[in-house]
């Protein structure tokens, strides 16, 4: 395939995923949305205000990057490895597997749809917050950059996921037993300069506390890590996790026999 | 000229050690209708698989078109139209766009894509159901569905791998014809079926697969001049309480008033139709047990067996 066919592919495989998450938005892009107001409710206005204030912010302000940053590591997650994993379901991954398209652009499409999705969350939830809070954003290539990294290294992770799986028990399992408690000892609720030394230590091995703290900084300012190194760990996890899912595609695991 | 499809020693042993190719060669030529046959786990579709890469050989080369699959698998891609056995789209998805996606796949601009989609979807009768969800189409739809989603990219060579399984009979006509139509034009085709009356009929070249090696690789005429005997099945107006006896044909009695007689190539008719009047047998109808090519294939497929036995002992 030359360039231009490549292309062509690779918008294709992107609106069929975008269009997939689109059709059924009741159940991708409304459920974050209305988790987000629950969230500011309970710790913005009932709890948040007996805690009080955390690193010089109201609590509310202080988990809404946070927030908004689980709701895009979720979704992008969710959608590569619901999408992938329902194409080697119904095996219509062998209409893809079939056609001459490079297997780097199988994983740009997928992640793509991911990465949309993601990001679109992301801006919804975003959106949601300013009801609710009131911080400035202070460096807003920071989160620029830190979500979009963010989202394209869990759409990554989803399609690795959903390339191992093979039952729907294998793709909620990796979410509920590793990502969500990853993501709530992510800093998200608290700084974990609250913590002693060695459990601050231990949550340093968590990569999602580098992407919540970075988002952070970008919003607020503050972080509890250098965002310097917090940018190259992200990028340096995204960059493994694309070799491993791009050896995957080329060795066929679980899809070519 | 160069051969559509080119095959040589290609060997698949799967990760749990079953051998399903033991070193095949194989040519099709550029234009042919070429039928693979073979009984139930012989081979034909992981032979298929590898030619679409669903399956990764662990021997052997594979040309299309000249092009090497280990050397350039998307170029020799680009030539092949593939029609798998099972229904492998997404059934959530519209008729239309399940056949423009798939040009889009090819690297086709969307509107060649939508331009062929009309083409081939009007051509196999799935017009109307254009914007239906795939999931709500019959059986024959579905299959016909398949068919046009593996011609959007005008393959050179179109695989169809049991076209015709589960299809009415006046469906799979209209199917024949416009395969025949589809080859007339100029695409080769590839065919695996277990009608072999769909062989006989559409096919030139055959051949015949068997526990991962070809046993047979032919012209379908040739194959069927080697047939030496045919199984006839024969209704009388009168009941049989024993088989009677007819010198020089074997007979089995089928029911109380039809009766199975083989015929040696080259006797004539005539003759048995003598002895059966010679023995005031009127007859109503006349038969074949099965087509011809059938008949052909089973004897291979248990000659093999046989022989594998003796082997085995």
């Amino acid at each position: 395939m030359n360039f231009a066919e490549q292309y062509i592919a690779l918008v294709t495989m992107s609106t069929r995923e975008i269009r997939r998450f689109l059709r059924i938005w009741t159940q991708t892009l409304l459920p974050p949305v209305i988790t987000m107001v629950l969230y500011f409710v309970i710790f913005g206005s009932l709890i948040g205000s007996r805690i009080g204030q955390m690193e010089g912010f109201n609590y509310a302000d202080f988990v809404a990057p946070g927030l908004i940053m689980m709701a895009v590591i979720t979704n992008s997650y969710s959608n590569v490895v619901s999408s992938f994993f329902g194409h080697k379901f119904q095996r219509h991954i062998e209409e893809i597997l079939v056609s001459p398209i490079p297997n780097y652009i199988i994983l740009a499409g997928f992640v793509s749809g991911g990465m949309a999705r993601g990001l679109l969350v992301g801006i919804f939830v975003t959106i949601t917050s300013i009801f609710f809070t009131d911080f400035q954003i202070q460096h807003p290539l920071i989160v620029i950059v830190t979500i979009v990294l963010t989202s394209l290294l869990f759409s990554v992770a989803g399609l690795l996921n959903a390339i191992f799986a093979t039952t729907f028990d294998d793709i909620s399992i990796v979410p509920t037993f590793i990502l969500t408690p990853l993501t709530y000892l992510g800093g998200v609720f608290y700084s974990i300069t609250m913590l002693p030394d060695f459990w601050q230590l231990v949550s340093k091995a968590n990569p999602i506390l580098y992407m919540v703290n970075a988002f952070r900084y970008g919003f607020l300012g503050i972080s509890d890590i250098n965002v310097g190194a917090a940018l190259v760990a992200i990028m340096g996890f995204t960059i493994v996790l694309i070799a491993i899912a791009l050896r995957l595609l080329k060795t066929g695991k679980n899809l070519r026999a | 000229m160069t051969a559509a499809l080119s095959i040589s020693n290609l060997s698949k042993t799967y990760g749990n050690g079953f051998v399903a190719l033991k070193g095949i060669d194989l040519v099709v030529e550029q234009s042919d209708f070429f039928a693979l046959l073979g009984p139930n786990g012989a081979g034909k579709s992981t032979t298929i698989s590898i030619l679409c890469s669903l399956v990764l050989k662990s021997g052997g080369s594979v040309k299309i078109f000249d092009t090497d699959i280990d050397e350039n698998f998307a170029k020799a891609k680009q030539n092949i139209g593939i029609v798998p056995q099972e229904f492998n789209f997404n059934a959530w998805e519209k008729v239309f766009d399940i056949v423009v996606t798939q040009g889009g796949y090819y690297g086709m601009p969307l509107p060649l894509a939508q331009e062929r989609a009309e083409k081939y979807l009007k051509k196999l009768g799935l017009w109307e159901k254009r914007d239906q969800n795939s999931r709500t189409l019959s059986g024959g739809m579905k299959r016909r569905l398949m068919i046009a989603r593996a011609l959007v990219h005008e393959p050179r060579l179109l695989i169809l791998d049991e076209p015709t399984a589960g299809v009415d009979i006046e469906l799979r006509r209209s199917m024949w014809a416009f395969l025949r139509e589809i080859n007339a034009s100029g695409t080769t085709i590839i065919l695996t079926t277990h009608y072999l009356e769909e062989a006989e009929s559409l096919c030139r070249n055959v051949a015949i697969i068997d526990q991962g090696k070809i046993i047979r690789n032919s012209s379908i005429k040739n194959l069927l001049r080697e047939l030496n005997k045919e199984t006839f099945i024969i209704d009388f107006e009168e009941e049989f309480t024993s088989e009677p006896e007819l010198d020089g044909y074997p007979v089995r009695l089928s029911d109380t008033s039809s009766l199975e007689v083989v015929v040696e190539k080259g006797k004539p008719l005539n003759d048995l139709f003598k002895l059966l009047d010679a023995q005031g047998l009127r007859v109503c109808s006349m038969r074949n047990k099965s087509n011809r090519l059938e008949e052909m294939f089973v004897n291979m497929v248990e000659a093999g067996k046989s022989k594998e036995q003796e082997q085995s002992t």
